[in-house]
């Protein structure tokens, strides 16, 4: 097999066109439409409910922090800080991405373009790039969020861990934008009338981090960094800690979400913290259920999806060695059973993408 | 002049919600507003073909279930991103119980 082509202009992207992977029929569970318009039914209450207790505790957490720098005994606060800023944010840009958040359009709006800086990551890019990642989840040469691409790089993936790559990326791509350019694989999804304001969001948050900058440099300390920007870094390892799971050595370039993602059962922390996304093989099927029903939704239909992993641990380490196979072999991925009440996968669809599962 | 043609009853679809309907090799959504009344758009999703009548009626407006794009369906116009192109819409009425959409 030849070597996998994740560039979104190169030939593995032509050939998920020629084929009908591109923008395909996915597989959907049936749900009754009385419990589906039930299910996506938006609320403000526990968006509202859920921003104000993250806003408290970031606020709380960096006063403390700022009260005891630059003692060691700020640490702990920096850390939790870091952790609502550099990962909890990760899933408020994703869910508001979706407009599900919030049932107030406003809410939805505001919450994103705050995550959006806090992750730097354009508002305006990335709401194209996801609509890209759910139209085409995991097609090589399409999907432009492919996390763990094969073979695995293990020095980037646990460098993600303190947001080397994802956010060296992201400041880059803001001073690109910045600079007037829009980089050409952006350009395939983001249309030509939405490009103007992706230069005009860059251009105020270089204005955002350049008085950071400036209030640090008066300063002699890095505490303003340690509030915007920094955080991102060392509050980051949550977010990809999760992420990873979602997809992580599970098929690609297959048309059934049940084949590509990843439910996990986590801790209520955790899902605070990732506002119920462990709930992923859900979310992908019906993206329009909000956070806050994923689990009701997980309930109904778990009978026709794998069981789910059991926990962040155990998910780690069903994931981990098959990462490491896929060094040796990048055909290589975890399928994984489906429970008798469910209905089968569809070899005939997936023939090619099947050939070198571990059940 | 387009001929009316029998798309449902109306009690197949409640109120602030959307149904299916295929005809001539098109498909076709037909929606009962919050007030009563009837409108039919094209069935597919100008952005990436999703089928609207699997998506969420919230007023006036259609979102679809992919990616969150609107669309008033009184008029067709997209409202919110990722979709930029507008819907067509049908004159659609409900006479002696059944749903009737002009969309020859």
């Amino acid at each position: 097999m030849p070597k996998r082509d994740y560039s979104l202009l190169g030939a593995d992207a032509r050939r998920a066109v020629e084929t009908g992977l591109a923008a395909a029929d996915w597989y959907h569970t049936e749900v009754a439409r009385k419990d589906m318009k039930a299910l996506m039914q938006r609320a403000n209450s526990p968006a509202i409910r859920d921003t104000i207790v993250l806003f408290a505790c970031m606020i709380a957490f960096a006063a403390i922090g700022i009260a005891l720098w630059p003692s060691l005994w700020s640490v702990p606060f920096w850390l939790a800080y870091g952790v609502l800023y550099g990962s909890s944010m990760d899933s408020r840009w994703h869910e508001c991405s979706h407009g599900t958040a919030f049932k107030t359009p406003w809410m939805n709006d505001a919450l994103y373009n705050i995550a959006s800086f806090c992750m730097v990551r354009n508002p305006v890019t990335w709401r194209w790039s996801h609509a890209r990642h759910h139209t085409d989840t995991y097609i090589v040469g399409r999907d432009p969020e492919i996390a763990i691409m094969r073979p695995p790089v293990f020095f980037k993936l646990i460098a993600n861990f303190f947001g080397l790559f994802d956010a060296w990326n992201g400041w880059s791509r803001m001073l690109l934008n910045a600079s007037g350019k829009i980089e050409a694989q952006e350009a395939t999804f983001i249309p030509a009338s939405e490009q103007p304001k992706v230069i005009r969001v860059a251009r105020i948050w270089v204005l955002i981090y350049a008085a950071t900058l400036a209030l640090a440099l008066a300063m002699h300390s890095i505490l303003p960094l340690m509030v915007i920007g920094l955080p991102r870094l060392y509050g980051a390892w949550h977010h990809v800690m999760t992420g990873l799971l979602q997809h992580g050595g599970l098929a690609d370039n297959v048309i059934d979400h049940r084949l590509n993602s990843r439910t996990v059962y986590m801790n209520r922390v955790s899902r605070f913290i990732y506002w119920n996304m462990n709930y992923h093989v859900e979310h992908h099927m019906f993206p329009m259920v909000p956070y806050h029903a994923l689990p009701r939704l997980h309930a109904m239909i778990k009978h026709d999806l794998p069981a789910p992993n059991r926990s962040i641990a155990q998910a780690f380490a069903e994931m981990w060695p098959a990462l490491r196979r896929q060094l040796a072999s990048e055909e290589y991925f975890l399928k994984r059973a489906l429970p008798a009440t469910a209905k089968p996968y569809r070899e005939d669809l997936h023939a090619a993408a099947l050939g070198t599962a571990a059940q | 002049m387009s001929q009316w043609i029998d798309a449902c009853a109306t009690d197949d679809v409640e109120e602030e919600d959307v149904i299916r309907f295929d005809h001539g090799g098109k498909t076709f959504a037909i929606y009962r507003s919050p007030d009563g009344q009837w409108f039919c758009t094209d069935g597919l999703c100008s952005h990436e073909q999703v089928h609207l009548a699997d998506g969420l009626v919230i007023d006036y407006m259609i979102e679809c279930p992919k990616h969150n794009g609107q669309f008033d369906y009184r008029t067709g116009e997209a409202k919110r991103a990722p979709v930029c192109i507008n819907l067509a819409t049908y004159p659609a009425k409900a006479e002696g119980g059944r749903v009737l959409v002009q969309i020859g």
